[in-house]
């Protein structure tokens, strides 16, 4: 691995912490206000591909900071995982930031420097967490995208969003705690804490031990990304205006969880141990009952929103299961669903928030024949539920398919047919919507009166993108070639 | 020999007399000369600490005479660290108004300037002494003035600090009593020289009671649970500013000396032998972290929060001292530092609101953070603070007491350590909560309120931006004092 020193990725963290404080500065003109939002976005995505290049050609920028306990320095640096998960959230940030400033607007919300401003520091935490070298940095960002994350669940300040509020911070704070713990623990098990590709723990302190923090592991990064039984806080946080949900309950936050997962067996255990001391099995059970039940509890969801949030409970999990498989095609699965379930599940919350923008209908019932009134958002939603049940030529077909070869080579055949059950599933709760709005009918709905273009715009770009990651999964952001990359450096690696 | 120890002391003492007699004649210039007194004691314990540092530790023999017949002023790390942060946080006080929160402006025959250099001096006294019976002297200087300015506010205020000063005189006569035993077992009262003469001791009885008689006076005045009890009373009643004084550096000077005492004089095997200090102190400084995070979610009245919360607070740096190893004294250290930011920030944003609405009462706190925003960030930091949340200082004190914890093979303290942080969450995101999201009520109080005067906000800024500050250089504060301050003390 050869690293060299550049400030490209402290830049890529800190431009849209600038940018939060000059949104705060320029709160009285809401237009300057906006802009920096969208200069911070467009700014974030440009160095983060910029650092592209270089990475594919296996040379990581790094940066360190400064000691921050004895021993330990907050540094950063870019190795493909780290970038697949940072292109995809800056590049989503931009489609985001537009959608979000038709919606609130469109709405007329209120606080909305505070909600901007909100936005852009979870933005750094979120780019914070995909390039920190080590366990310690890690922690710091991850907490701090808790915290920032709060006032956009509360945003709305109804008693519904303040006890989702309240809901959300003893789910995260404790999963927090648990994880501290476990960093905690593995900084006295072995001093460095320095994410090396295969794991630097080593079986030497025990078995049962290792057990022990890892399942402490899974509680901290499994109540962000929601695998059962900590998963009720995400339903409830769609209480959060729609494009918060788009971004920081589809991507970033969980992402966030599923990122953890990423790091912690590919970086820090390693797949040997993380078979040996039996950790695997214990996550691939849960997470495979997540997916099952996630699935089956979106069936019978009225509510749109919530419908989507158990839909990502499930395909979470998809990716928890495929990381801790640590089979060569279920990580590379992993770690593609990582980004094609981002891409298509925005675009279902970004029509689900023009539907609501348009017609302030939020349940699936109310939906009959809206695709009369609203068919590129409808049609956009078609292309990314057809995503999301994994039908080709769409790029949930793709991970899926990794996934699928994963879980053979991994020897479990039960979660294949698992995974073919919840496509069925997927499209069986996805489905019955596009179905509803093309071919029923209905008095309410009857002329072409689509959502305003700031939020259309982006839902197209984003269906658009989930059809081309799906043709050509290796074109442009190079997702393909990161995480073969990532899956490669991680299963041959040394393994502390 | 150095004469930096007496001017750190000194230059409080005098400036306490001066301030006093030009106070009755001008009030102004009773509090520049405070400033002065204040300011040149800072630098010279910045200076002190740059010198530690570098070249060793600095001893100043009063009057001359050498110890241990003379009374000895010692300048180490520890102590150099201690007093920067006394006079740092004192400076940082004092540009708050002092009569916020008091029901009319301090009469004229009330020196305050005068008691609160006094208890600077007490407590910088306590810091840099050497022996034992002049520690006795400053704990008792700083107690005293400690008791009057509790009663500045009046009404049920003279009540809490009698209750206070009645235990405070307890705990300070354990001590006494307990440095007489040790005085007529090795005939000495320097530190050092009573370190020297000790371990040959440590069978007769004697020494066992000097050691749990100071330990429990020494408790009483750190309010180490149990011997809390006149503490929430007083910090509640005290006016914002000398709660913050008192919660924020006046207590962890007693947990100071008894770091001093535990781990100068006596050795770790002692304090786990026959009468096992350490470990007694760790237990009820466990218990005590979660009861008063409990008591705290329990309180309506914010200042008795914020006491209570410090009752747990000190109770982490107990569980440090309690660990005796590296990494925990570093945590106790660091908390001692962090605390003294968090904790008087949070009572000067206390005395803001009071002095802006009238409230006390948490649940009226409603949708303040739109009257006062940078107050209430002010506020917001320093509980994220309190609850621990990286990159916070709160969270490195935490980490380190964690990771001394662990060490030590205790994971009992690890998990009170852990789910305090929760507990605390659940009192501060409480307030956060009301104060930033429920709409103002429409009261005339509320209606009028608007951010206090930069006399206000001013420390407190200073105070929450420390906070980050802080926390972001923790390690620089670990690696270059902390660490070699450490290894001093445990290797005696």
């Amino acid at each position: 691995m050869e690293t060299y020193t550049s400030a490209m990725p402290l830049i890529a963290v800190l431009v849209s912490l600038v940018a939060a404080i000059l949104i705060v500065l320029s709160r009285r003109r809401p237009n300057v206000r906006e802009m920096w939002t969208v200069m911070a976005a467009l700014a974030k995505f440009a160095i983060t591909l910029a650092m592209l290049p270089s990475v594919l050609t296996g040379r990581y920028p790094e940066i360190t900071l400064f000691t921050i306990s004895p021993g330990i320095s907050l540094a950063l640096r870019v190795d493909s995982a780290g970038l697949i998960f940072a292109l995809l959230a800056s590049a989503l940030w931009i489609f985001t930031s537009f959608y979000s400033i038709g919606y609130v607007r469109s709405l007329s919300e209120h606080k909305q420097t505070r909600y901007f401003a909100s936005f852009a520091v979870c933005l750094s935490a979120t780019i914070g967490i995909a390039f920190s070298a080590n366990l310690l940095t890690f922690f710091i960002f991850y907490e701090i995208l808790t915290i920032a994350t709060y006032p956009l669940v509360i945003h709305k300040e109804t008693p519904a969003a303040i006890s989702a509020g309240r809901k959300y911070l003893a789910y995260l704070l404790t999963g927090g705690a648990a994880l501290l713990l476990a960093v905690v623990i593995t900084h006295w098990i072995d001093n460095s804490l320095a994410f090396t590709p295969g794991g630097f723990l080593s079986v030497g302190v025990g078995e049962g031990k290792l057990l022990l923090l890892f399942v402490l592991f899974l509680i901290g990064f499994g109540a962000k990304s929601a695998v059962m039984p900590l998963h009720s806080w995400l339903p409830t946080a769609m209480a959060a205006p729609t494009p918060v949900s788009a971004l920081l309950h589809a991507v970033a936050v969980v992402k966030a969880g599923v990122f953890g997962f990423i790091r912690v067996s590919g970086f820090v255990f390693g797949p040997q141990l993380l078979q040996d001391i039996g950790a695997s099995a214990l996550t691939a059970v849960l997470a495979g009952a997540t997916i099952l039940f996630a699935s089956l509890i979106a069936l019978r969801q009225d509510n749109l929103k919530r419908r989507l949030a158990y839909s990502t409970i499930g395909h979470l999990s998809y990716i928890v299961l495929g990381v801790v498989l640590l089979s060569p095609g279920a990580f590379e699965g992993g770690l593609l669903h990582v980004v094609t379930h981002g891409v298509m599940k925005i675009t279902l919350f970004f029509c689900a928030g023009a539907i609501y923008v348009k017609t302030h209908c939020e349940n699936v019932s109310q939906l009959n024949g809206i695709g009369r009134q609203m068919p590129v958002t409808m049609a956009a939603f078609a292309v990314a539920s057809m995503g999301l049940a994994g039908i080709p030529p769409l790029s949930g077909f793709i991970s899926k398919w990794y996934l699928a070869q994963g879980t053979l080579a991994a020897g479990y055949p039960v979660l294949l047919a698992l995974l073919l059950l919840s496509g069925l599933l997927n499209a069986g709760y996805l489905f019955p919507i596009v179905s509803r709005a093309f071919f029923n009918r209905s008095v309410s709905f009857t002329k072409f009166n689509e959502a305003p273009l700031f939020l259309i715009v982006p839902l197209v770009f984003t269906a658009a993108l989930s059809v081309f990651l799906g043709v050509m999964p290796d074109g442009i952001f190079h997702f393909y070639q990161l995480a073969a990359d990532v899956t490669v450096r991680v299963l041959n690696g040394g393994g502390g | 020999m150095s004469a930096l120890p007496i001017i750190i002391v000194a230059s409080l003492f005098l400036s306490a007399l001066l301030s006093v007699l030009v106070g009755i004649w001008q009030r102004t210039l009773a509090y520049i000369i405070a400033l002065a007194g204040v300011g040149i004691s800072l630098g010279a314990a910045a200076v002190g600490l740059f010198r530690v540092l570098d070249n060793g530790n600095l001893h100043h023999y009063l009057g001359g005479w050498l110890p241990p017949l003379g009374i000895e002023y010692v300048l180490d790390p520890i102590s150099a660290f201690m007093t920067l942060i006394i006079t740092t946080v004192a400076l940082v006080l004092m540009i708050y108004p002092p009569e916020v929160g008091l029901s009319q402006a301090p009469r004229k025959g009330i020196p305050l300037y005068g008691l609160v250099l006094l208890l600077l001096t007490g407590l910088a006294g306590v810091v840099v002494t050497g022996d034992l019976f002049n520690l006795y002297v400053f704990l008792e200087i700083y107690a005293l003035a400690s008791y009057t300015l509790i009663t500045l506010r009046g009404g049920p205020a003279y009540l809490a600090s009698f209750r206070y000063l009645i235990l405070g005189t307890i705990g300070g006569s354990f001590y006494l009593l307990g440095v007489g035993f040790i005085y007529f077992s090795t005939g000495s009262l320097n530190m050092a020289d009573v370190a020297r003469l000790l371990p040959s001791l440590y069978d007769a009885p004697a020494v066992t009671a000097a050691l749990a008689l100071i330990v429990l006076g020494l408790g009483i005045k750190m309010a180490l649970f149990p011997l809390h009890v006149w503490l929430p009373d007083a910090h509640t009643e005290a006016p914002p500013i000398m709660a913050a004084l008192l919660a924020s550096i006046q207590i962890e000077v007693a947990a100071y000396a008894l770091i001093r005492i535990l781990l100068t004089i006596f050795q770790p095997q002692y304090l786990s032998g026959w009468l096992p200090v350490t470990s007694i102190i760790g237990w009820f400084a466990a218990a005590g972290i979660i009861i008063s995070s409990i008591m705290a979610i329990a309180q309506k009245d914010f200042k008795r929060m914020l006491a209570y919360s410090t009752v747990g607070q000190v109770a982490y740096i107990g569980l440090g001292i309690s660990l005796a190893n590296p990494l925990g004294l570093i945590g106790a250290l660091l908390h001692i530092l962090n605390h003294a930011f968090m904790k008087s920030c949070l009572f000067l944003v206390a005395g803001g609101i009071r002095q802006q609405t009238g409230f006390t009462d948490v649940s009226r706190f409603a949708g303040l953070g739109r009257r006062m925003p940078l107050t209430m960030a002010a506020f917001t930091v320093a509980a994220l603070a309190m609850i621990g949340i990286p990159p916070t200082a709160g969270f490195f004190s935490k980490w380190y007491l964690a990771l001394g914890s662990i060490d030590a093979g205790n994971w009992a303290f690890v998990a009170v350590i852990l789910v305090s942080s929760l507990l605390n969450a659940v009192y501060f995101f409480r307030i956060i909560e009301k104060v930033w999201t429920t709409p103002p009520k429409s009261e005339p109080s509320v209606e009028l309120a608007k951010e206090p005067v930069k006399r206000i906000t001013a420390p407190v800024t200073i105070l929450a931006v420390g906070v980050l500050v802080l926390g972001l250089i923790n390690a620089v504060i670990v690696t270059e004092i902390l660490r070699p301050a450490v290894t001093q003390l445990i290797a005696g």
